[in-house]
């Protein structure tokens, strides 16, 4: 298999596989999920997802693990106090810039 | 004439609420574009998975599992997994479409549904007609769109060291999301940690090297969700 051919076949797999998630409920479905376990689940499965994409693989997102340490401290800080998404990004990405620029001079 | 007004008249509210998603996706879409480069995938592919796709995690997993040229099996059980809530979102809004929602449009708008799309369009008084739900999704795809295809081509010329800084942007994102509902949630906080640490174990632990970050993903997603159902029920779902 070429790997053009294999990016294509990636694409659409993803593509066809999301889009069927989001449609066949809106076209097929039309009673209410009743058991409490699905529901809960479901509720559940963002911040799991989410949660497992960030760690380890955050302390690997940058030239250091260190710096992507503080990174992550600014994050987690801003974020319990509930700044915007902008906010958090951009200042860990400040943080991580800082943290490599003091690393270069020791 | 009149009835063409009105719809042009719901397509132009359907913008004005959108337009603060889209603002926030142009962000998280060039933090995305960036990443993918970075994974080793091409711009064009980068833009194409996000003119497809439309969804942030997802689409982060889906390029890690191009970057380490998993299959294809791997390819549509991660995104199973990582999409699945937007089933019982597409359930939810499926009860509250207006008559006029035929089956092209529902096939058409099932396209948009993302968590932010949801929740104006729960969140929005009475039924949801399919202009105004057009509208709401125009703005939020052309910026994740052009945001994908800004980071992607920058991602290649930025120097070194502010690829680095951006480089984690898109997992503090992620963390932004995650901790505002940690804090008021018990069930939230445990499934959050649950999936951290297992997540951790699966990567470290020289047993289970043999799993690819897809499958990982996958594992303790399940696993936590299916741990925080059992362990933290929640009352509002009880109804």
């Amino acid at each position: 298999m070429t790997e053009t051919l294999y990016l294509c076949l990636s694409i659409v797999i993803m593509a066809m596989v999301t889009y069927l998630i989001r449609m066949l409920p809106l076209a097929a479905v039309r009673g209410k999920i009743k058991s409490r376990f699905v529901l809960d689940f479901l509720y559940y499965i963002p911040y799991a997802v989410l949660s497992a994409m960030t760690f380890p693989a955050i302390f690997y997102s940058t030239s250091s693990f260190i710096s992507a340490c503080v990174g992550l401290l600014i994050a987690l800080v801003l974020a319990f106090f509930e700044r915007g998404l902008m906010t958090v990004a951009l200042a860990s990405c400040a943080g991580v810039m800082v943290a490599e620029l003091i690393m270069s001079f020791i | 004439m009149e009835k063409t007004e009105k719809r042009a008249e719901r397509y132009r509210t359907g913008l004005i609420d959108g337009l603060p998603i889209a603002l926030g996706y142009l962000s998280v879409s060039f933090t995305f574009g960036i990443t993918a480069v970075g994974m080793g995938i091409s711009p064009l592919v980068a833009i194409l998975i996000s003119m497809t796709n439309l969804t942030s995690a997802g689409q982060l997993a889906g390029v890690g599992v191009i970057s380490a040229g998993g299959g294809f099996a791997e390819m549509a059980l991660s995104q199973l997994v990582i999409n699945i809530r937007y089933s019982l979102m597409s359930l939810s809004l499926s009860q509250k479409l207006s008559e006029r929602y035929t089956m092209p449009h529902r096939l058409i708008s099932a396209f948009g549904i993302t968590d932010e799309i949801f929740a104006v369009a729960s969140g929005k008084e009475g039924e949801i007609e399919p202009r105004y739900m057009y509208g709401l999704i125009t703005l939020p795809y052309i910026f994740w769109a052009g945001g994908t295809a800004l980071g992607a081509l920058l991602g290649e010329i930025l120097p070194e060291n502010i690829k680095s800084a951006l480089g984690i942007a898109i997992y503090t994102m992620f963390v932004a999301i995650i901790i505002p509902p940690a804090k008021k949630s018990r069930g939230v906080l445990a499934v959050v940690l649950g999936a951290a640490a297992l997540s951790c174990v699966l990567k470290y632990v020289p047993i289970f090297s043999g799993i690819s970050s897809g499958i990982s993903v996958i594992i303790c997603a399940v696993a936590a969700a299916a741990l925080g159902a059992l362990l933290f029920p929640r009352k509002e779902s009880a109804q």
